[in-house]
């Protein structure tokens, strides 16, 4: 029975589909119990929130990476998982107790820094990240320093997340950088940029921890820096 | 969508055909064609072709032409439109696996792209290492090894063509030049050999007329019989029986008309160059081929009323510093658009031509020019669009790495094609998913995109894209598949039936038995 589900969850995470609503990749499945009503369902079975985190929302992501690895999968049917993916931890949040290890990878603030209107990389980012387990905090765009860094305390992020595709903005960047080293958080926040016009020379140059070229290097760098 | 155009899953259909000319002007093409024909006439080299013509109504004078007897014959409109009339405006090229057949309708839209024709040359891409002098790296290039067209090539060439999915019909593209070739056996071997590595239909010139029964043997063993043969004709043919300006050759003609008696599909081919040999402004072009054309429909009905024959115009445009053919040109669009019109207009099926290189060598230039009549010309719907696989230097040349890009630059070409979708339904459902994403978390459509992804409604974009930044790879990932589809298994003739071939087929080379 509750494997049962849990394979469900897995199905339903590589069908992308977030709620009965959906249709998955093949036809004919709208009407049948999408990922938030199955996690609802097995919440109230008594299944533990790790085992339905573990081997249902994440190892379905994962089986969504490798699908895309082998060309069996685009980039829609990973933002389409990552979402049914999301839409499953909405339903556990009340669920996990803060510290316990079902609460996720950790916690990243995501914003397209200021004076910056670009947003559909970041937006790709954000969602891959929460796809693969991390809690996103998504600022949206053109966002000040100044916002970044108080949502980053307030949010008690590890990471920092900053995309800029200007290269009048990706200075900006580097403000978000002195004022986490000014407010005495640095060695409690990493940042990681991305963003067309950057670089890794250039997020060394600026003092950030990491630089990422696509969603899929975000995870990674993501992974290693909340470690 | 017309009937014949559902009866074949190949090939595509246009919607709405281009029409360049307006219904008058095709009547003034159609009206000048026809006074050509009466006058100055043709110069017809067949004594039996003249008799034919004279018996139906046109007049004939004997004259001499170098070393050859000659007639000047003035055919009258009636004889022309009597032929049109009996013409069948519905042609099946057959093809071994029958789901591969071709369904020509003049009165449809549906385009079919196939190879041709006869190069002397093989071009193949060798990949070579070197170590660059500019920075040092190794870089591998893609160098160019021309061979002369021989029987192997030919071989490989049909195997290709089986595998490329755009590829609905097979003309050879390579001539063979082996040694053990003679005239006396080239055409049973040639026929044989894209026989035996395709299933898709087999269109082809004969060059030697007392062959023609061989390989007619030939598909009858393989279809069984000659009924059966007529009903899925697997080998259809080419016969340029016209020489441009005007005159009507005597050996062709006497293929066509035997052809014609057997109740075989076959293509009336004529190409006059713009410039050379027929006018090249687009009227004079288009007014001298289309009498060309209809000539040898005339011919060919008289023969047999009611055979199966294609319009088949292949006019082009003459360079102006050498006199060569020229392809990539928009002359060679407009001649080509308009002749595909003028085949509907009179209800025969058309062949027509798109798809070759001026370039030598494949690649950007080739591609270029390819694309350009790769897209103008199957807008005006002809049925056969020929030529259009790896050819290059103006038909010189054949190169199976261009012939794979072509294969992916003909899918290009085909889902321009595709129809709007806009309907009342549509719309509903489109309001609705952009309100959805109007209130969803990131504004975005991804999710709707999947549907036609895996419909196979978005096209998937350039599938030869290499990793390097400072290197066109594009070559050397093409040979990389090319080498993936010639390793697939070859769909052979069952073995019987190449026993039985090679018993009752005079010259047929023992090194084609596969089963040797
Ligand atoms: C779409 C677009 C727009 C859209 C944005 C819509 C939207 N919702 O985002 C609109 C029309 C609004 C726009 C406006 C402008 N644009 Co614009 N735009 C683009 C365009 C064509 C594509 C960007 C994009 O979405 N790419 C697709 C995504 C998937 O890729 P990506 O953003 O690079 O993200 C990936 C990675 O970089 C990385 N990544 C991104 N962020 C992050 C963050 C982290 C933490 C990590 C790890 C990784 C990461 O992962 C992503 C996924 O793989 C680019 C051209 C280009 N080739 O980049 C120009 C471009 C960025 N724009 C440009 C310009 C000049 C402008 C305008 C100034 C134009 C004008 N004169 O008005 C305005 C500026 C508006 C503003 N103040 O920001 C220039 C920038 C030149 C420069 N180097 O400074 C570009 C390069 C076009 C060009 N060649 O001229 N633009």
């Amino acid at each position: 029975m509750s494997k049962d589900l849990i394979d469900q969850i897995v199905n339903n995470v590589l069908q992308g589909r977030r709620n009965k609503d959906d249709e998955g990749i093949e036809e004919g499945m709208a009407g049948d119990p999408g990922v938030a009503e199955l996690v609802q369902e097995a919440l109230d079975n008594g299944i533990d929130t790790n085992e339905i985190l573990l081997n249902g929302l994440s190892k379905g992501m994962e089986m969504v990476g490798e699908k895309y690895e082998t060309g069996e999968y685009f980039i829609p049917d990973m933002l389409t998982a990552a979402e049914a993916v999301e839409e499953g931890m909405k339903v556990m949040e009340p669920h996990l107790v803060k510290g316990e290890s079902g609460s996720g990878k950790g916690k990243v603030i995501m914003a397209t820094v200021e004076k910056d209107l670009h947003d559909i990389g970041k937006n790709l980012v954000s969602i891959m990240l929460k796809g693969a387990g991390f809690t996103v905090v998504d600022l949206g765009i053109d966002v000040p320093a100044a916002r970044i860094v108080e949502a980053a305390e307030e949010e008690g992020a590890g990471l920092v997340g900053l995309s800029a595709l200007l290269n009048t903005t990706m200075s900006n960047m580097g403000d978000v950088v002195k004022e986490l080293e000014e407010k005495g958080l640095r060695d409690k926040i990493k940042v990681i940029i991305g963003g067309a016009p950057t670089s890794e020379d250039f997020a060394k140059e600026i003092g950030a921890d990491s630089y990422g070229k696509d969603a899929f290097a975000a995870i990674r760098e993501a992974e290693k820096l909340l470690k | 969508m017309n009937q014949a155009d559902r009866l074949s899953e190949r090939g595509i259909v246009v919607h709405k055909p281009y029409a360049r000319l307006s219904q008058e002007q095709i009547e003034m093409i159609d009206k000048a064609s026809l006074d050509l024909l009466e006058k100055p006439g043709i110069l017809c080299y067949h004594e039996e072709s003249v008799s034919m013509l004279e018996k139906a109504g046109a007049t004939a004078k004997k004259t001499r032409e170098g070393e050859h007897d000659a007639w000047w014959v003035s055919i009258p409109a009636k004889v022309v439109r009597q032929a049109l009339d009996t013409a069948p405006s519905r042609v099946t090229l057959g093809a071994r696996n029958p789901d591969n057949k071709v369904v020509l309708d003049a009165e449809g839209n549906r385009v079919y792209f196939g190879s041709g024709s006869e190069t002397n040359y093989w071009l193949e891409v060798k990949p070579e290492t070197f170590t660059s002098k500019v920075d040092g790296h190794e870089r591998t290039i893609p160098v160019m090894k021309r061979n002369r067209g021989n029987l192997d090539y030919l071989c490989r060439s049909a195997h290709i063509a089986e595998q490329l999915d755009n590829l609905d019909f097979f003309i050879r593209n390579v001539n063979v030049q082996d040694s053990d070739i003679t005239t006396e056996n080239k055409d049973v071997n040639v026929f044989f050999a894209a026989l035996n590595n395709i299933t898709k239909p087999v269109v082809s010139g004969v060059a030697d007329f007392d062959q023609l029964e061989s390989i007619v043997n030939m598909a009858e063993i393989i279809v069984g019989g000659r009924e059966e043969l007529v009903k899925n004709p697997v080998v259809s043919f080419i016969t340029s029986v016209i020489k441009s300006p005007l005159q009507v050759v005597g050996e062709t003609a006497e293929k066509l008309i035997a052809i014609a008696k057997l109740g075989l599909p076959v293509v009336i081919s004529t190409s006059p160059q713009g410039g050379s040999t027929a006018p090249i402004d687009e009227l004079g072009m288009v007014a001298q081929v289309n009498a060309e054309a209809l000539a040898g429909i005339t011919i060919n009905q008289l023969a047999n009323p009611g055979a199966p024959v294609i319009y088949g115009a292949v006019p082009v445009r003459a360079r102006m510093d050498d006199l060569h053919d020229m392809y990539g040109v928009p002359e060679f669009c407009h001649y080509n658009m308009d002749c595909a019109q003028m085949a509907r207009y009179y209800k025969v099926p058309c062949y027509s031509t798109a798809g070759v290189g001026d370039a030598k060598v494949p690649g950007i230039q080739a591609s270029v020019e390819k694309m350009y009549t790769y897209t103008a010309v199957p807008f005006a719907a002809p049925g056969l669009v020929h030529y259009a696989f790896g050819l290059l230097d103006k038909t010189q040349t054949f190169s199976p790495e261009q012939a794979v890009l072509d294969n992916h630059k003909i899918g290009m070409a085909k889902f321009l094609h595709r129809e709007s979708g806009v309907n009342e339904e549509a719309v509903e459902k489109t309001k609705k998913t952009i309100e959805e994403v109007m209130h969803s978390p990131y504004r975005m459509y991804a999710r709707y995109a999947r549907g036609m992804l895996r419909r196979g409604e978005i096209f998937g974009g350039f599938p030869f894209e290499g990793e390097a930044e400072d290197q066109d790879q594009t070559l050397l990932q093409v040979k990389e598949h090319l080498n993936e589809l010639e390793a697939r298994e070859h769909q052979h003739l069952p073995e019987d039936i190449c026993k039985k071939i090679f018993e009752s087929t005079p010259g047929l080379l023992d090194r084609l038995n596969p089963y040797k």
